[in-house]
């Protein structure tokens, strides 16, 4: 692990800076702390600081770039003849990189020497038997240019790789020696310290927005890639969904509309069977339980909201499913065929739901002024009139957020209807019927596929954008309604 | 008369009589009562059915039907069985005679032969073979050899398969029952707890009796060490950023509105993420928890840093006001006085938001931590971080998508040990917050 390795390299360097800069600082004044301008250990934090920070930073930038780097040059050096003419510069590419980490295995397990996995005169035919040997996936017959390519390739990293590691460390060093140089006395070390710190503070709060940045750019690059291999208007308004998994292009009807209806169908059903339960328990616990009830209640509903996604999605599948299949099925009614339906994942969907409802309209229900309540008791109306009639219209909405914050749960959630809703995409009214949602299509198209390059993997990142929006937009609505109702009443 | 005519006018209510509007304006009263409490009860009786049926269902996965047989190998059995060209084949037929033996013990005699004893434990010859050559210096006493049972005689004592629903086929035929029904009478197929469910690895998709949660268990581990490591200290940093120094400007803004967002964004879409930033671009290993986990600490930070701030927002500004008055600098006002005032409230933040990190299933789906390949136990620490893995989440639906009933026990069984961490988890972070709460 010399990666490993190198980043404890910085660290010593940067604590042997840190007690040299304190001593070196302590001798300096003669042992008489009250001629420093700051506490000693400032001045060794100053120098390791200086040492570490700027190093680690390259080593990060290095790490990101080099890959670019290494593949435009492999990239450029491959002869247009290499490419097949079924096949993309991409996918070669691939191939390449997939050949290399196969002679690295080779070497690392001992079936072959580092003279022979950088020999560019090998034969092709005795390295793919050789790889096959050393355990490495080595998919298709690897070319002649390809395996010139996968050299280059190990080469280039290489180096890169030595000198990443001398530039990282004369960096190291180089601001350990600063550090140490400027420690006088009368040098401001605290004030610089602070100074680092706070750019450390600012660095770890812009994580956030990276992260947006992450999820938008990974999003928009592949969608923008699908809809180059497929039309956008075949997606978004086509009625059937059916990937082929074996053909490349063509083949598959990517339609979303099946798939939209039946993320809004589970919703719906998830939505009424938690919005009544939910509103009602707040109501009751805000407006009528007695502490004592309420102190066992709230967080008894609560529990529903911290047991994890999959333990719903296996009460779906193995408990509830069955269980509508004995009613509604063969042997009770006869409108439900298997387990697996639109009712099982919304009923389920719906109890997950119900802790979310109840506690966002409890807080908005306790923030009525108690005035209000005061008012109307005045004027002779019952408890739950006052409720109905003033309470609750002074309260909607806020109760309005609520719902559409638990509808963004709802339309997001995975586990549930990948485990309950069924695999089967239609667009159909029967809610006994096996549905399928985004999300579920979303896991279905990625697992077990390491191969980015086909619409039938890529349009899940479109399926993911689409997701995306629907729920940001939930969110900044609901956000935007609820913050209006609560300036209302501060 | 005049009273006559009094009487037949309008009743007026009076503080005695209830008029037939308050009547039903008080029944109004009580029936909106009413829905509350049927509301809550509902919410309550969910929560029954699931504890009820993740217990009843789950906890027979703790259990496993064996084979307990206590013989003796004799040093000329050993010879003869060696000498044979189809060696385990012949160790089979050693543990049938002893087994024959034992049974007639008991005074039962049921006959079978060699490919029941197949369809009920698999091949023993092997394991039997094995044990006696490298302990050569059992052989002639006596040993006890504990075999688990398939899944289907498993399944028949916890009443999965029955007479009536078990179908012939080369696993199981009907007659094997009353063998099994002859063996647990006579002491030999007892059911004991099944300590490799808990330490165990995942089996092929045709064993479910062999398969155990203890590697993806491990696998959780190291995906917690990479979000506490990571989430944590940047956690920590951006609200102090956030609550203590921000100056109110567009970057400020910026960073609240996409950290409340973030929150909010779908578990799934994080796993797009991993996929396409740490797998697509980086080229970081697939099914890694190292890779897990960073996708997990992105989703936990929101968590975290909320609950670090609120509790940051507690302490109250006298301290900070004091600090600053006996010359602290801003920055050594917050790292030395509100930090460890904070201290508690940032610990039960953290837990709360490493629990539900624990829970989260669909974003592990999407980096590869699904199917078979919780397979064996990592072989050192960076192995652990980098080598595919499963967690617990993903392997239970990895049982949950099986075919075989049988893993469906295990899946069950897989949640109850998962809620016990959560649980145990909640329960460290309320009495921290108990222990440790300061009103000022």
């Amino acid at each position: 692990m010399p990666l490993l390795w190198l980043f404890l390299l910085v660290l010593a360097l940067a604590i042997a800076a840190f007690v040299f800069a304190r001593s070196r600082v302590l001798a300096m004044s003669g042992q008489d702390r009250r001629s420093l301008h700051s506490l000693p250990n400032y001045y060794g934090s100053n120098a390791a600081m200086k040492s570490a920070i700027p190093a680690l930073l390259v080593l990060v930038i290095w790490l990101i770039a080099q890959p670019f780097y290494v593949n435009s040059v492999v990239s450029d050096a491959l002869p247009d003849s290499a490419i097949a003419e079924t096949s993309s510069r991409s996918l070669v590419l691939a191939e390449v990189r997939r050949t290399a980490d196969g002679l690295d295995l080779a070497v690392s397990t001992g079936t072959m020497t580092e003279d022979e996995a950088s020999d560019t005169g090998a034969e092709v035919a005795a390295v793919t038997e050789t790889l096959e040997e050393a355990g490495a996936i080595v998919t298709a017959q690897i070319t002649q240019p390809v395996l010139r390519a996968a050299q280059q390739f190990r080469v280039l990293n290489e180096t890169g790789h030595q000198i990443m590691t001398i530039v990282v460390l004369l960096i190291a060093a180089a601001g350990a020696f600063w550090g140490i140089k400027e420690t006088r006395p009368d040098f401001r070390a605290r004030n610089v310290v602070e100074q680092g710190v706070r750019v450390l503070l600012i660095a770890a709060a812009s994580i956030a927005i990276l992260t947006t940045l992450g999820i938008v750019l990974s999003l928009v690059f592949n969608t923008v890639e699908f809809f180059r291999l497929y039309p956008a208007s075949e997606f978004f308004f086509g009625t059937n969904w059916a990937p082929s998994f074996s053909g490349r292009g063509g083949a598959s009807d990517l339609g979303i509309l099946p798939l939209m209806w039946g993320t809004f169908y589970i919703s719906i059903v998830a939505l009424i069977v938690a919005v009544p339960v939910g509103l009602f328990s707040a109501i009751y616990l805000s407006e009528y339980a007695s502490p004592k009830v309420r102190a066992f209640a709230k967080p008894m509903l609560e529990v529903l909201a911290g047991i994890p996604t999959i333990v719903y999605g296996l009460f779906a599948l193995l408990t509830v499913g069955p269980l509508l299949v004995s009613v509604f099925g063969e042997d009770g009614l006869g409108w439900m065929q298997a387990g697996t339906a639109v009712m099982t994942a919304g009923l389920v969907m719906g109890i997950m739901l119900i802790p979310f409802v109840s506690s966002l309209s409890d807080d908005i229900i306790n923030a009525v002024p108690q005035a209000m309540r005061d008012g109307s008791y005045g004027l002779g109306a019952t408890q739950s009139e006052t409720i109905r009639q003033v309470v609750l219209p002074a309260a909607l909405p806020g109760i309005v957020g609520a719902i559409l914050l638990a509808a963004s749960r709802a339309i997001g959630e995975t586990m549930i209807v990948v485990l309950g809703a069924g695999a089967a995409a239609r667009l159909s009214l029967n809610p006994f019927e096996a549905m399928t949602t985004v999300t579920a299509k979303i896991v279905s198209q990625l697992t077990g596929d390491s191969d980015f390059a086909s619409p039938e993997a890529l349009v899940a990142f479109a399926l993911g954008m689409t997701l995306f929006v629907i729920t940001l937009g939930l969110n900044v609505l609901a956000l935007v309604i609820v913050r209006k109702y609560r300036e209302q009443y501060e | 008369m005049t009273d006559a005519s009094m009487d037949s006018g309008p009743k007026k209510g009076s503080l005695t009589t209830v008029d037939a509007r308050t009547k039903k304006r008080n029944a109004a009263e009580k029936r909106f009562k009413a829905y509350g409490i049927v509301a809550i009860l509902i919410g309550m009786f969910f929560l029954v059915v699931l504890a009820a049926s993740i217990l009843r269902s789950g906890l027979p996965a703790f259990t496993q039907a064996e084979m307990k047989l206590e013989f003796v190998l004799s040093q000329e059995e050993f010879d003869a069985a060696e000498g044979q060209l189809l060696k385990t084949k012949a160790y089979e037929g050693i543990f049938i005679s002893k087994l024959q033996d034992a049974l007639t013990e008991n005074g039962m005699s049921v006959a079978f032969d060699a490919a029941a004893i197949e369809r009920l434990l698999g091949k023993p010859g092997s394991m039997i073979r094995e044990y006696f050559r490298a302990n050569p210096d059992k052989i002639g006493t006596s040993v006890t050899f504990s075999l688990p049972a398939s899944s289907r005689v498993d399944g028949y004592f916890k009443g999965r398969v029955s007479r009536e629903t078990v179908v012939d086929s080369r696993f199981f035929e009907a007659k094997d029952l009353d063998l099994v029904d002859a063996l647990a009478d006579a002491g030999i197929i007892v059911r004991n707890f099944n300590w490799n469910f808990i330490t165990g690895s995942d089996s092929g998709v045709d064993n479910p009796s062999g398969a155990g949660i203890g590697v993806s268990v491990i696998g959780s581990l190291f995906m917690m060490l990479v979000v506490l490591v990571l989430s944590l200290p940047i956690g920590v940093a951006a609200s102090i950023y956030l609550e203590e120094f921000a100056p109110q400007n567009w970057f400020t803004d910026l960073i609240e509105v996409n950290i409340s967002n973030l929150a909010a964004v779908p578990s799934i879409v994080f796993g797009i993420l991993g996929l396409a930033v740490f797998i697509q671009f980086m080229h970081l290993p697939q099914s890694a928890p190292l890779v897990g986990g960073l996708v997990l600490t992105l989703m936990t930070l929101p968590t975290i840093i909320i609950s670090t701030r609120a509790s940051l927002k507690a302490v109250p500004p006298s301290i900070r006001e004091a600090a600053l008055g006996v010359g602290a600098s801003k920055m050594q006002t917050v790292f030395h006085h509100v930090l460890p005032l904070a201290a508690p409230g940032i610990l039960t933040g953290t837990i709360i938001g490493l629990a539900q990190a624990l829970g989260e299933t669909a974003p592990l789906l999407l980096i590869g931590m699904v199917g078979f390949i919780a397979r064996a136990y990592p072989e050192g620490v960076v192995s652990g971080f980098i080598d595919p893995n499963s967690a617990m989440p993903a392997q239970i639906y990895t049982w949950a998508a099986r075919a075989d009933a049988g893993f469906y026990e295990k899946a069950w069984g897989g949640i109850i040990i998962l809620l016990v961490f959560l649980l145990t988890m909640n329960i460290i972070a309320i009495i921290l917050r108990r222990r440790f709460e300061r009103r000022w």
